[in-house]
């Protein structure tokens, strides 16, 4: 499901790179994140072409926090990486901020999890927080203030000066969402990041993560296989199949501020069976009669 | 503490018990000292001629020191080089191959030859030339084994190369570079002494293994064999140290 890596030829370029743009508020109605007609082939014209994306539409507004779900190879890790400009598309348009995904991310406008925390041995807890600072050119005093504040944020204030492998997967993922949010971006883009955690842990991330998300007020972008974290994180679904992927159904999720209650809601259910005869490819519960023998 | 007791006495007891078999092997089987000489003679030999032991390790190992940082120095400046642009490393690795598949113990006659019989140069390069490959090849891996997660987090940073470099590359390439370093420690250790072999100055501990075992003064040659081989455990043992001292991350999984 990972995309190849680009080359960094033409991620190498520093043009137009700004300093501290992050919090510029943009309530003009632009999306904080935009595609329009995006396919994304791998190996275009070579054997062993795999199209990942086709003619994907999609807007997200500002603060608002979206995922997408959908079974392995439907494309919504490209789907992100082509947000983050990990990866560019083979036709369409990728807008973040109303600039094009290059200019969002050369002016980091987004801040990055994945599956795995990716956190660097070699550093404390404190310094893997600080390091998108540091690329940025935040002097030490301030840096390691904000990052005590992110660590008071995720809750791992006494384990600043730790290394991560003396952390849990939990609070790995953590340090890795408070790395995320040290520059204060307006736009999270999250791939998986609960994936490999035991459920437990999971959950709990979740609650924390939606209560960051509400106090930051920052978009999110989330990428998930589970059902209830989709449903229990979002306003929006968005659900996507394989083969070649595109987006299936978008679910509104209203279910107000999230609290440990929530999952026990019945509109919580009626959510997530919505969100799953979606996946299924049924438009809804009436049709699941003659539906049945379209699964997989 | 029992457990670090434990490891240091075992091997300790261990090698206590060699030597005493080795003397009691050799004085009942009247082994002539030419063939093997008593431990207890080889220990009289090193602490009849401390001082002149003592001087000529100094000799030899400021020879493999010297050689030693040289090499790495290449070693890692090379490997840095051949991770950035990949038409150096394309040209690097036959060559770098070339020169590991020489013996380069037996340049040591050419390169006395290009310089004065009184110099130390010709030894040092050697030892250059020896560490040089170990260092290489390990640097060379460890800055290309960047965890994929790291570089693109660094991309999404939109860091630039050097910055990449320094954050990610350099740092990850340290356990890599340290295990070429041990490597070469010793190697830079043996290189020194066995280029004494070839002729030059009279200094070092290789030219006092010849000369004694020339003299059928076996039990001094022993004597000196022995004080080479200290100095390639500390020259190992600096290395550790230093891997210790440059990666407190490891710190834990090292004592471990």
């Amino acid at each position: 499901m990972t995309a190849p890596t680009p080359r960094r030829s033409w991620l190498n370029q520093r043009v137009g790179r700004s300093q501290n743009v992050d919090s510029a508020k943009i309530d003009d109605g632009t999306p904080a994140v935009e595609l329009v007609a995006v396919d994304k082939v791998f190996a275009a014209g070579r054997t062993g072409e795999v199209t990942a994306l086709v003619g994907v539409d999609l807007a997200v507004a500002p603060g608002e926090f979206v995922t997408f779900i959908g079974p392995s190879g439907c494309g919504k890790s490209t789907l992100l990486r082509l947000v983050a400009d990990l990866t560019e598309p083979t036709a369409g348009t990728v807008r973040v901020n109303g600039k094009t995904a290059r200019q969002a991310r050369l002016d980091q406008d987004y801040g990055i999890a994945f599956q795995q925390s990716g956190l660097m041995d070699w550093r404390t807890v404190v310094r893997n927080i600080e390091l998108p600072l540091e690329l940025r050119g935040w002097d030490r005093r301030r840096r390691r203030d904000r990052a005590r504040e992110l660590l008071e944020l995720v809750g791992l204030p006494e384990f600043a000066d730790h290394r991560p492998g003396e952390l849990s997967g939990g609070m790995q993922q953590r340090v890795a969402i408070a790395r995320a949010l040290a520059t204060g971006p307006r736009l999270l883009l999250m791939d998986e990041p609960f994936g490999a955690l035991d459920e437990m842990t999971r959950e709990r991330l979740q609650a924390e993560l939606a209560r960051i998300a509400a106090e930051t007020g920052a978009t999110v972008a989330f990428v998930t296989h589970s059902i209830p974290e989709a449903v229990y994180l979002s306003q929006r679904v968005v659900v996507m199949s394989a083969r070649p992927g595109r987006v299936s159904a978008v679910v509104d999720v209203d279910l107000g501020v999230r609290t440990e209650d929530t999952r026990e809601a019945p509109e919580f259910f009626a959510k997530v069976t919505e969100v799953r005869e979606a996946l299924r490819g049924r438009r809804s519960p009436s049709v699941a009669a003659f539906g049945a023998g379209e699964e997989r | 503490m029992r457990d670090r007791a434990v490891r240091i006495l075992t091997p300790l007891a261990v090698g206590v018990a060699f030597l005493a078999a080795w003397e009691a092997f050799v004085t009942v089987q009247r082994i002539r000292p030419y063939l093997l000489p008593k431990p207890s003679a080889i220990w009289r030999q090193l602490t009849q001629n401390r001082s002149d032991i003592l001087d000529a390790a100094l000799a030899t190992g400021s020879n493999a020191l010297v050689g030693l940082v040289a090499g790495s120095v290449l070693g890692i400046l090379a490997a840095l080089v051949a991770s950035r642009f990949w038409i150096v490393d394309e040209l690097l690795i036959p060559l770098a191959a070339a020169v590991n598949a020489m013996p380069i113990i037996a340049l040591a006659p050419i390169f006395n030859n290009m310089f004065s019989t009184t110099s130390t140069v010709p030894r040092r390069l050697i030892v250059t030339v020896v560490v040089f490959f170990p260092i290489f090849v390990n640097a060379l891996r460890g800055l290309r084994q960047v965890a994929p997660i790291h570089r693109e987090l660094l991309d999404s940073y939109a860091a630039s190369g050097w910055e990449f470099a320094r954050k990610v590359r350099v740092p990850n390439a340290l356990p890599f570079v340290f295990t070429g370093l041990r490597l070469a420690a010793s190697l830079a250790v043996i290189a020194a002494v066995v280029a004494e072999y070839f002729g030059g100055v009279q200094n070092g501990l290789g030219t006092r293994i010849t000369s004694a075992a020339s003299n059928t003064a076996y039990p001094r040659a022993w004597a000196y064999v022995a004080a080479a081989c200290a100095l390639g455990l500390v020259f190992y043992l600096a290395a550790t140290l230093l891997e210790r001292l440059a990666m407190p991350w490891k710190r834990t999984a090292l004592a471990g």
